[in-house]
């Protein structure tokens, strides 16, 4: 342990794990990539991209839109959406229980948030991944939130871009959460139909049922640098075959290499492009972006 | 050795079973008949089963779904079907044999089937992965939907699988792009879909060729969002919690009809398909064509909007009021 991780009061000093939605004023952060120590709102004001190496560290869900959505017209979709408890879940603990620790410490409802807007000035709707919320996972409210999102974009004729951040599934919610799958994934076939566009942007981790449902079925899958994207857990995959991973396996660079994803772009660009993609797939002159 | 395995809940029916066998025995060179006594074990051992099977936990459950000798989809296709031709690969990288599907008639009728195929002995095992399919596994699933469609056949799928296979290779052949697809795929294919769980269902592994009109479960089948070994292992952080989780998760047919994802509970024989499967596909036939009469009239463009209707009413929340 540094010095300065010994400075760090323990609720800062969470550098190693990664999830940081806020940094107060005039704290120091270090990056875990390149262990430079890092002015807290430096970071932030670089998009949570570590100004030293690039690290892309993880970005809460507001955080998130708030970097791309233009300032005016902003609309929250499916915010009375709230998760219930009906399986009656327990294991160590009570769902209920995790729940409002997770609300407590995010300040969100559930693990999606959903916002109409425009980006550069081209309408969207756009839905992020709140990874602190019980690491993102995807039950009943996530995917009601996902299909809102979409149908409302289906009847406003807008594009849906969605930014993943999931562990996959959430457990305790069983075979609802399963099937949410299916249900989020079917919702963009009537996004397709009407062919509106649908940006998938996969950012550290997207795994699991998030992974194997709408993230990769994008008319452009992006992902972000470094993020770590599969099916599998690294760890049940070296469980199973019994063989240490090769460096970089699962990270979105390896994704590339093998075809999977369309391209990997740094967050600090990311609102050009997206907004120059979907002018584009909607064939909207270059004018309709905003300068 | 006796000619079926016993699941450790059924050691009472196979000590019982052992000893009809050594009465049997006994009986070739005997001048007694004792033919009346092996007749009044066997009812005991009938009744023994029907008691034991009539309050199995979940946990129980999920042991009888991954029955070693359980009947599974190539055995059911035998049973029910007719003209049956299995067609292979997914035209891009290799042939799955995880998965398998083809052409075939049922009651005469074309229609179209793929399900997930777990091998009988070490060696089919093996070479079936455990019926854990990789990504060419579902691209020739995927293959199969389109031929369906493209030939207006309806399609049969056959659930049981432990799940999608986490490997290396399926991770770079992309495991999630190829579910992902087929869950898009089938939410909108324009033939009437009817899946049934008759074993394991495991998981987006699962799910990759369950999207249907009509989802049916045989009564010793289990359905999750996770294995109970790994719902453990992560949350209680022991795979010996497994017995909790399985309770907890709600994977029975009987818990997941009530909660409304089910459609309908298929009956197995007492002591479960493995006891009798040609029982077991008798009476799997006869709920598969009344699926079939329930699908096969509705106009393919209503069958679609119900199809997306049942997909997005999946779930449970609250709608605040603030």
């Amino acid at each position: 342990m540094s010095w300065i991780d010994k400075l760090l009061p323990p609720k800062i000093n969470r550098a190693d794990g990664g999830p940081k939605k806020t940094f107060p004023e005039g704290l120091w952060v270090k990056c875990p990539a390149c262990d430079a120590a890092l002015y807290g709102s430096d970071l932030v004001n670089n998009a949570h991209v570590c100004p030293k190496c690039s690290h892309h560290h993880r970005i809460g869900a507001r955080a998130r839109l708030d970097l791309l959505l233009d300032a005016d017209g902003r609309f929250e979709v499916g915010a009375d959406v709230r998760p219930v408890d009906s399986l009656k879940f327990k294991d160590s603990r009570r769902y209920p229980e995790r729940l409002k620790e997770a609300a407590e410490a995010t300040g969100e409802t559930d693990a999606l948030v959903v916002l109409q807007g425009s980006i550069l000035a081209v309408p969207v709707v756009m839905a992020a991944f709140e990874f602190d919320f019980m690491g993102g996972s995807m039950g009943s409210v996530v995917g009601e939130r996902f299909v809102r999102g979409v149908e409302l974009a289906v009847e406003q004729k807008l594009p849906f871009v969605c930014f993943a951040a999931s562990g996959g599934a959430r457990m305790q919610e069983g075979l609802f959460s399963l099937f949410q799958m299916a249900k989020t994934t079917a919702s963009l076939t009537r996004l397709s139909a009407r062919r509106l566009p649908f940006i998938s942007v996969l950012t550290d981790p997207t795994m699991g049922g998030v992974s194997a449902s709408f993230a990769f079925v994008g008319d452009v899958v992006i992902a972000e640098p470094g993020a770590l994207i599969g099916f599998a857990g690294p760890r049940v995959i070296e469980q199973t075959v019994r063989e240490k991973l090769p460096d970089g396996f699962q990270r979105a660079e390896f994704l590339l290499e093998k075809g999977a994803v369309d391209m990997i772009v740094d967050r600090r660009e990311l609102r050009a492009r997206l907004a120059r993609l979907l002018a584009l797939l909607q064939n909207l002159p270059a004018e309709a972006i905003a300068a | 050795m006796s000619k079926t395995t016993f699941l450790d809940f059924e050691q009472p029916i196979a000590e019982l079973e052992d000893k009809i066998e050594e009465l049997r025995f006994v009986q070739d060179d005997s001048a007694v008949d004792i033919s009346e006594e092996i007749e009044r074990l066997k009812k005991k051992s009938q009744a023994l089963v029907k008691e034991i099977y009539s309050k199995l936990t979940p946990w129980q459950v999920s042991q009888v779904a991954r029955h070693p000798r359980r009947p599974y989809t190539l055995d059911y296709i035998e049973a029910m079907f007719t003209d049956f031709h299995e067609l292979h690969g997914d035209r891009a990288y290799a042939d799955d044999a995880a998965i398998v599907g083809g052409p075939a008639r049922f009651n005469g009728k074309p229609c179209m089937i793929i399900g997930h195929q777990k091998g009988r002995d070490v060696k089919e095992r093996s070479r079936r992965n455990f019926g854990m399919p990789r990504p060419e596994g579902y691209r020739k699933a995927l293959r199969l939907m389109e031929t369906a469609e493209k030939f207006g056949l309806p399609l049969f799928t056959f659930v049981d699988t432990p799940g999608a296979y986490p490997g290396v290779g399926a991770e770079e052949r992309g495991q999630s792009e190829a579910i992902g697809r087929n869950l898009y795929v089938m939410s909108k294919l324009a033939v009437p879909i009817i899946t049934t769980v008759i074993g394991e269902g495991g998981s987006g592994g699962a799910l990759a060729i369950a999207v249907g009109d009509q989802v049916l479960m045989l009564q010793y089948a289990t359905y999750s969002v996770i294995s109970p070994e790994g719902c453990a292992s992560i949350l209680w952080k022991s795979a010996e919690r497994a017995p909790d989780a399985a309770e907890t998760l709600g994977i029975t047919a009987v818990r997941l009809k009530a909660l409304g994802l089910v459609d309908r509970i298929v009956n197995e024989p007492p002591g479960g398909a493995h006891r009798d499967p040609g029982a077991a596909a008798g009476g799997l036939k006869k709920a598969l064509a009344d699926a079939l009469r329930q699908v096969s009239d509705v106009p393919i463009e209503n069958l679609l909007k119900l199809r997306y209707e049942r997909l997005m009413q999946y779930g449970r929340f609250e709608e605040a009021v603030d």
